[in-house]
């Protein structure tokens, strides 16, 4: 046990600031808290990783007040990834059925985008925005976290999209 | 079985050729179906690992299964030119039970008939397309289904008093891939667990078909984004072999080096994410703490955190000078002390131990008949390492000593993991304390005829194999990568049943397969 806390001590706290967009006054944002459900809709597993990375302790997102939740009927923001295959274009659009409003959608990755790498193979959508409507985008190819971060600290704030 | 022994069993002609880049690797065509299933057969019977089976389409319609020996790899080739239509192909399925899942999606994708395989159910085709997507030429429009029924796979049903079923997925609870699971349990066993994936499908091997070799480099680096370096260099070795290129030894130093980073990278990850599982936290913040800084360290060196893109057929697209190599080395001693730490930590963790320890137990004699090779393989006593039994150039000047547990448990793939770190680490070490001028990339040579090649790479869940048929001017004709995934999914339904349900997670990532990598 004290090879744990000793290694605990010597690490010491690696966090990185962030600067969390400060919420308008009559904006509809967040607040403080964003509950976010990760959609992989067919990636090559590039983009997790990096969303995964957000968990470590350099970005620990939770510090700013977002994190990861197992439930789409937690959720307020969705991230989606993947070029969108044609077998999870059903599970995609019941996932967001099952989000409550207000909520957003963060397409992440140059899949998630237009298709990327995979675009126009029948198998794909070439993409979220066909198939569900996309608030914000993070190209890239995986984009790294900082980049995700920092979409993900704007969608605190991110004013509703108009409906379709 | 020496080598000249083992060439006079096949027709003439055929000899295993070394080469400096990895191990001996031979297409054989086959002229019959009969010829096809009998080599098939005496591979299988004299230790041959089946390794896979994939088709190519139109222009060239062909079935490709994949042994690996300890001489070397084998694809036997059949061509399918009959005259009726569908076209068939002799089932492998029945003394190679693995053969099943990829006979499966070749009749899925192709339409090709797979003659005697019992299991009559669809693999990777959800039912979307109404003609086999693969089948007509590149850029031909797909029909789809106007109202495709995803629930209608008929699982296997376990019936009595108490048994209840869990469906989960295809979408997850946490950052991972999409794929369903179906369990059978009573009370808090697991009876009965079956996968049906497929949802990852992206129609790789359609989209390798017309694209130049560059732009099918980007694509095989994509197949499984974990993979990345070990995807990338199986198919450049897969061009290679086919152009008749063979790279310098700084590029094979420099492309080793990456593998190996990779292989780190992956296991730091796993490593903690096992631990998170079993409730220790601590293991996850050190083990992701450690995997950035090796990240970070790829994006200043290499130019990208996981690698994509770095190796391209003809060379790779990084190097590294003398300050680069000092600033390696002190990142490797400093990684060696702190897995070194966590790895103490780890083994006398009492709880951590409990929840490890005969969960999820591989039974060798199970592995061996499965065919499950890297970490999960060496985890229950399959010695199979391509670095450690092939030895290609670098490995033979530096040669890894392979990683082997009998246990078949978690423990036993968490055990396999730390000694992979620090053996790679020490590769990395006389790499980088040896390393050749190397040039970046050399400009691949023109083929004036159609050409086919082999690459296969230790990859980090096992073997990744690449197959590649180029037309004149170096347009891809067909290719496929293998990721050793399809070959591990099986094994994860032979382990879980016996287990209680909440130790599945911890189990899954104890082999954490790619199924990006096995869907295509």
């Amino acid at each position: 046990m004290w090879k744990l806390l000793v290694k605990i001590f010597r690490t010491g706290r690696l966090t990185e600031k962030s600067s969390r967009p400060v919420t308008q006054p009559h904006t509809p944002g967040f607040g403080r808290s964003l509950a976010i459900r990760h959609v992989d809709a067919g990636s090559c597993n590039g983009c997790e990783l990096e969303l995964l990375a957000l968990e470590n302790p350099y970005y620990a997102l939770s510090s700013d007040g977002a994190k990861f939740v197992a439930s789409p009927r937690h959720a307020d923001l969705l991230i989606v990834t993947g070029p969108v295959t044609k077998a999870m274009k059903d599970p995609l659009t019941k996932t967001l059925e099952a989000t409550p409003e207000p909520r957003r959608v963060l397409a992440v990755g140059d899949c998630a985008c237009d298709g990327g790498v995979f675009r126009d193979s029948y198998a794909v959508c070439n993409g979220v925005s066909p198939v569900i409507p996309v608030d914000h985008q993070v190209p890239g190819c995986p984009p790294p976290p900082d980049e995700i971060r920092r979409a993900i600290l704007r969608a605190f704030a991110l004013p509703r999209q108009a409906q379709k | 079985m020496d080598n000249d022994d083992f060439s006079k069993r096949f027709s003439p002609g055929f000899c295993l050729i070394p080469r400096e880049d990895g191990i001996p690797r031979a297409i054989i065509p086959q002229n019959s179906p009969g010829s096809y299933i009998e080599e098939a057969r005496t591979l299988a019977a004299s230790g041959g690992r089946f390794l896979g089976l994939w088709a190519a389409g139109d222009p060239e319609p062909r079935i490709c299964t994949a042994f690996l020996l300890r001489e070397g790899l084998i694809v036997l080739v059949l061509p399918l030119n009959l005259p009726e239509d569908p076209q068939t192909f002799p089932s492998l399925s029945s003394f190679l039970p693995a053969a099943d899942r990829f006979e499966r999606t070749v009749r899925d994708l192709f339409g090709f008939v797979p003659e005697g395989l019992e299991d009559s159910r669809p693999w990777i085709s959800q039912g979307l397309w109404t003609v086999p997507p693969l089948a007509s030429p590149p850029g031909t429009c797909i029909p789809e289904t106007p109202t495709p029924d995803l629930q209608e796979y008929p699982f296997v049903r376990v019936l009595g008093p108490g048994v209840h079923e869990i469906p989960v997925g295809p979408v997850h609870a946490g950052i991972i891939e999409p794929g369903h699971f179906r369990f059978q349990v009573v009370g808090e066993k697991v009876l009965r667990l079956e996968e049906r994936l497929g949802y990852t499908h992206k129609g790789v091997d359609g989209l390798f078909r017309g694209r130049e070799i560059a732009a099918g480099a980007r694509l095989a680096a994509r197949v499984s984004g974990d993979s990345t370096v070990a995807c990338s260099l199986a198919f450049a070795q897969a061009v290679e072999q086919a152009l008749d290129f063979s790279p310098a030894a700084g590029v094979r130093f420099m492309r080793a080096l990456l593998l190996e980073r990779e292989r780190v990278a992956n296991h730091l990850g796993d490593l903690g994410a096992l631990g998170n599982d079993a409730g220790l936290g601590f293991g996850l913040s050190q083990f992701t703490r450690l995997k950035e800084d090796l990240l970070r360290r790829n994006r200043i060196h290499f130019g990208a955190r996981y690698l994509f893109d770095v190796i391209v057929p003809g060379g790779v697209r990084a190097n590294l000078d003398d300050k680069a190599i000092l600033d390696l080395l002190e990142e490797n001693r400093l990684l060696a002390a702190e897995v070194g730490d966590l790895q103490k930590i780890y083994d006398d963790h009492g709880g951590l131990q409990d929840r490890f320890q005969n969960t999820g137990v591989l039974l060798p004699e199970v592995a061996r008949r499965l065919g499950a090779g890297g970490v999960v393989g060496r985890g229950s006593a399959q010695a199979w390492d391509l670095r450690a039994d092939h030895g290609g150039d670098p490995y033979r000047r530096f040669p890894p000593a392979l990683a082997l547990a009998h246990e078949g448990d978690v423990a036993a793939r968490v055990r396999i993991r730390f000694l992979e770190i620090q053996e790679s680490l020490a590769l990395c070490r006389a790499l980088l304390e040896h390393l050749p001028e190397h040039s970046i990339a050399e400009p691949l040579p023109d083929n004036p005829e159609t050409a086919e090649g082999l690459g296969i790479v230790e990859g980090v869940r096992g073997e990744v194999l690449a197959w590649v048929r180029l037309a004149p001017g170096g347009v891809i004709r067909a290719a496929h990568i293998q990721d050793p995934s399809a070959l591990l999914w099986p094994a994860l339904e032979v382990v879980v049943p016996g287990n209680l349900v909440a130790d599945f997670p911890l189990i899954n990532k104890s082999f954490n397969l790619s199924y990006s990598g096995h869907d295509l």
